[in-house]
């Protein structure tokens, strides 16, 4: 085995460890561990990545001395390496970002308590991303939801912790039913790593033995994922919980965490039920129809909303339902153009929050669409990024979001049944996101004089505006080369097999 | 109906523990007795496991003497999960209830709706 | 050759102006565009405050929950669609459970040649002999892993919510002793017999955790539950004397240190099929089963610290 094949594990276990040792470590050195870690890794995803695309075959990795169904396993392939990769570049940027908030949001002992939660946090999305093995992906979403929910409140105002209870209800009900799913499947297969429980459970199905359990598992992992993601209905706790936390976790929080979820439920569709299998139960349609609500009733409550941070977390909930809708079609292409927007919807939303958050600093701290008229000209790097970031999400060509409609409408030409009704929604949801997020662009590109606020210069805010610049970047690259992104997706899909 | 009700009567029970555990958990309006839903669910959960490595007839798996026969013990691996799992909801009954002392100190009720209507009221 | 460009012919420049515009020196607006003189922005406090009153004066209509009629209706709608969610969760899940293979007979799905090697070749390949820790020890560390630092990452959200500030502790203390028992002399007199026995069995626990029923959460559990009886005994001024934060903070990072760098040796010698150093012993005696032992003293003492802080944090805010 060559020594690469290391990395993954000394991913994970990095930044396990240097969460434990943030906690003995002053703010400020546990900021530059924060940062270190996090680059190490994504050096070492991207060396893997590279790896394995001129290899082109998928390893596992032995978790201690014993083989497959007795040891516990972690897996890679392109995929699994790419989100990593993808994952640790949003965060770095994210973490960028919101630093210059920070300091006035929290409070300076509990600085270095924030930053073992963002350790622990990636390396419990490396170790969903990477897991061969059930029920250690289900520990690792417990350290998952634990660590965000204290992203969520470390910023102590009621609104936050109010919105903590409420994120912590719904995502130990998704746990539950997860755990419970997965307890179900466990009686009927007798394994808990993934490529055995797909080989019991290929079984099964040829038997024709244990139907209904096997829908009923399949059903309660998959919706217990989707409380966890906030997929329409679930999504009560979302919009004061990225509207109100501190900037960086609502970058982290919308972008990263409840995609860890639904990278996850990937796996379990592809790895641990099959594709085939997953198809013929009913579950897709369900997943088929509350993805188009998602679309219109989370656009519908963005345009209500007459606060910037609310409605981009409302703008959210739109995105997830259009991953959702993707899963829904039940092709391949349909996953294709889901994962896709998966990678375009993390570029885009940390982009939208960190830009917001500049917009709103030089408006007096409001985030009011009165207060925030001609904040453009008084933040003009934000006001850039922000329309950059806009017109991604509205899918104007050129950006990531543009891409990611176009591969939603391409999947949807080719499934019979669903074509009509994905088409259309598609349709109003890109009007609808244009409505509000257009409506936001002219506003703080309207000149007034009328305002009692300082505008902020470039040589303030260095940092911040860089990072503006690699995230507009980011999400160019992905909206101008997209081909390789698509192909490297179909790659690793084909990998999962 | 299957024909294994009564034969996994253990299990039956279990499911009926999670479902008003999920209830509370879901729709109680008291902060603690939605965490009691909690506690009450992810037991049951356990109940759920321990009956999956119950075998009739078998001792608990420590080997005694050095027979090491697999007709002898029961299935270990429901125990560890089990094991891990304690610990799990060990964490998030801390987290759920340091979340509610805090929320009762700010805003002097237990109710989550309550709490709510304060938040909205004060418009902030 | 590039020409050099003169001053004037620079200003002219797309990009001159782009960054003039970037930096803030001038707005392009100004002397192109007809515009409105610059009004200065004044504040009128009188309206401010009129709507402000208006606004209390619309939420307390709004939000008056005891008044309203529709309110109360939708309560009972409410409890009355649980009660229904509930049993049709029931009925769902009865009739899965129907179909799952029958409880406590030897030809179901779980009883593999997974469970079997572990009971069979468990003794020999961890030198454990309680298999159950064998196996989370061991043959799936790395859930166990896992499993100690969701504990850890509980321990750092309960400090953030709980843990006070310097200037909050004051009123804490005061707080804490009138509502907290005090030099109780029947309190005392119990815990200092049943303190050191309570933490006994808890070393106990631990140390047999590879030999019998036990291991390192169980034993650190009842080790925590000792020292918050000592705590409620004694109060705050004793145990600060031998239990600190600090003592918290560097008993956790080593206890963690040590696992986490314990299990990377086992995981990388197991996945690049390396020889550990690690001996086995003889099973059954207390030297033995490799890095089981010193791992549940590690989690013993993790979990003990952490029972006593999250009673301290849930009592006053801080140790």
């Amino acid at each position: 085995m060559d020594f690469i094949c290391n990395f993954p594990f000394f991913s994970i276990l990095l930044s396990l460890f240097s969460g434990t040792v943030c906690s003995v470590l002053p703010a400020k050195a546990a900021k530059i561990v924060n940062r270190v870690v996090i680059l190490a890794v994504g050096l070492m995803s991207a060396a893997l990545l590279l790896y394995l695309l001129s290899t082109g075959e998928s390893f596992i990795y032995w978790m201690g001395h014993f083989p497959a169904p007795w040891g516990n396993e972690i897996r890679a392939g392109v995929l699994e390496a790419g989100m990593a990769l993808f994952f640790c570049i949003i965060m770095y940027l994210s973490m960028a970002g919101g630093a210059h908030k920070l300091p006035g949001e929290v409070v300076e002992s509990k600085h270095n308590l924030y930053y073992i939660l963002v350790n622990l946090l990636l390396s419990s999305l490396l170790a969903l991303v990477y897991t061969n093995d059930m029920f250690t992906a289900y520990v690792f979403v417990e350290i998952n939801t634990i660590s965000a929910c204290g992203l969520i409140m470390i910023r102590q105002v009621g609104r936050t912790i109010e919105a903590a209870v409420r994120y912590m209800i719904m995502s130990l009900l998704g746990s539950g039913l997860l755990l419970f799913g997965l307890c179900i499947m466990y009686d009927l297969t007798g394994h808990l790593l993934m490529s055995n429980i797909k080989e019991s459970v290929e079984l099964i199905v040829a038997n024709g033995e244990y139907q209904i359990p096997l829908i009923v598992s399949v059903a309660l992992m998959c919706t217990g994922l989707c409380i966890k993601s906030a997929l329409f209905p679930f999504h009560a706790w979302l919009p004061d919980a990225y509207g109100y936390s501190t900037v960086s976790s609502a970058a982290i929080l919308s972008s990263l965490v409840s995609k860890g979820y639904i990278f996850l439920l990937i796996k379990i569709i592809y790895r641990v039920i099959g594709f085939s299998v997953f198809n013929s139960t009913r579950m897709i349609d369900v997943l088929f129809v509350f993805g188009l609500m998602g679309m219109i009733f989370g656009s519908l409550s963005a345009i209500k909303e007459n606060d910037i941070r609310r409605m981009i977390a409302f703008s959210s909930v739109a995105q997830i339902g259009y991953i959702y809708m993707g899963f829904g079609m039940g092709t391949q292409a349909g996953m294709v153009a889901s994962i896709f927007h998966i990678l375009s919807h993390a570029a885009t939303k940390s982009l939208l929050f960190i830009a917001a958050i500049g917009l709103t600093d030089v408006s007096g701290g409001s985030r009011r669409f009165a207060d925030l008229t001609g904040s453009a000209y008084r933040n003009k790097w934000a006001g850039v990024a922000f329309t950059a970031g806009s017109l991604s999400m509205v899918g104007v060509p050129l950006f990531s979001g543009f891409i990611s409609k176009l591969l939603f409408a391409q999947a949807a030409v080719q499934v019979e049944g669903k074509m009509l009704a994905s088409l259309i929604v598609l349709g109003i949801s890109t009007v609808l996101n244009a409505v509000y997020f257009m409506k936001t662009v002219i506003r703080i590109y309207t000149a007034t004089t009328e305002t009692p606020y300082e505008g902020i210069t470039f040589r303030h805010m260095k940092a911040y505006a860089v990072t503006l610049v690699f995230f507009i970047l980011l999400n160019v690259i992905l909206g101008v080369s997209s081909q390789p992104v698509v192909n490297m997706i179909g790659q690793g899909l084909a990998m999962f097999a | 109906m299957g024909p294994n009700l009564f034969a996994n009567y253990g299990e039956a029970v279990s499911a009926i523990l999670f479902c008003i555990g999920f209830t509370n958990l879901l729709l109680q309006t008291n902060l603690i007795k939605k965490i009691i839903g909690l506690n009450i669910m992810d037991s049951a959960i356990y109940l759920f496991l321990a009956e999956k490595g119950y075998i009739a007839g078998r001792a608990a798996p420590i080997v005694v003497d050095g027979v090491t026969s697999a007709e002898r013990y029961i299935n270990p691996i429901p125990s560890g999960l089990v094991l891990t799992g304690i610990v799990v909801s060990v964490s998030v009954t801390a987290l759920m209830l340091s979340l509610t002392i805090r929320l009762y100190t700010r805003y002097h009720t237990l109710d989550l709706d309550e709490i709510s209507t304060q938040l909205k009221r004060e418009g902030k | 050759m590039s020409r050099k460009k003169t001053a004037e012919e620079y200003e002219k420049t797309f990009a001159f102006r782009f960054f003039r515009w970037l930096s803030g020196e001038k707005d392009p607006y100004i002397g192109n565009v007809e515009m409105q003189p610059q009004k200065k922005y004044e504040p009128d406090h009188e309206a401010a405050l009129r709507r402000e009153k208006e606004h209390d004066a619309i939420m307390d209509k709004v939000y008056d929950t005891g008044h309203n009629r529709w309110l109360h209706l939708f309560h009972r709608l409410y409890q009355a669609s649980s009660i229904l969610f509930c049993l049709f969760l029931i009925a769902l899940l009865l009739v899965t459970i129907s179909y799952l293979p029958p409880n406590g007979t030897v030809t179901r799905p779980v009883n593999n040649e997974v469970s079997a090697r572990y009971i069979e070749k468990g003794l020999e390949e961890t030198g454990a002999v309680n298999i159950v820790a064998g196996m989370i020890l061991d043959y799936r560390a790395f859930d166990t892993l896992g499993e100690s630092h969701v504990l850890f990452v509980a321990t750092i959200t309960v400090l953030i919510l709980l843990r006070l500030n310097q200037s909050e502790k004051d009123e804490a203390e005061v707080n804490d002793r009138r509502f907290e028992p005090k030099n109780d002399a029947i309190l005392q007199l119990v815990a200092t017999f049943l303190v050191p026995v309570i933490i006994i069995f808890g070393i106990y626990i631990i140390l047999n955790g590879h030999l019998g029923p036990g291991g390192g959460f169980s034993g650190g559990a009842v080790i925590g539950a000792g020292l918050v009886l000592y705590l409620n005994a004694f109060g705050f001024k004793k145990t600060e004397r031998f239990f600190t934060e600090k003592t918290y903070k560097w008993i956790c990072f080593f206890s963690l240190s040590f696992y986490c760098l314990a299990k990377s040796y086992s995981f990388y010698t197991g996945a690049n099929q390396l020889h550990s150093a690690i001996p086995k012993g003889t099973p059954g005696a207390i030297l033995s089963s490799g890095l089981i032992l010193p791992l549940n003293i590690a989690v013993g003492l993790v979990v003990a610290c952490t029972i006593y802080a999250f009673y301290a944090m849930f009592r006053k805010g801080g140790f």
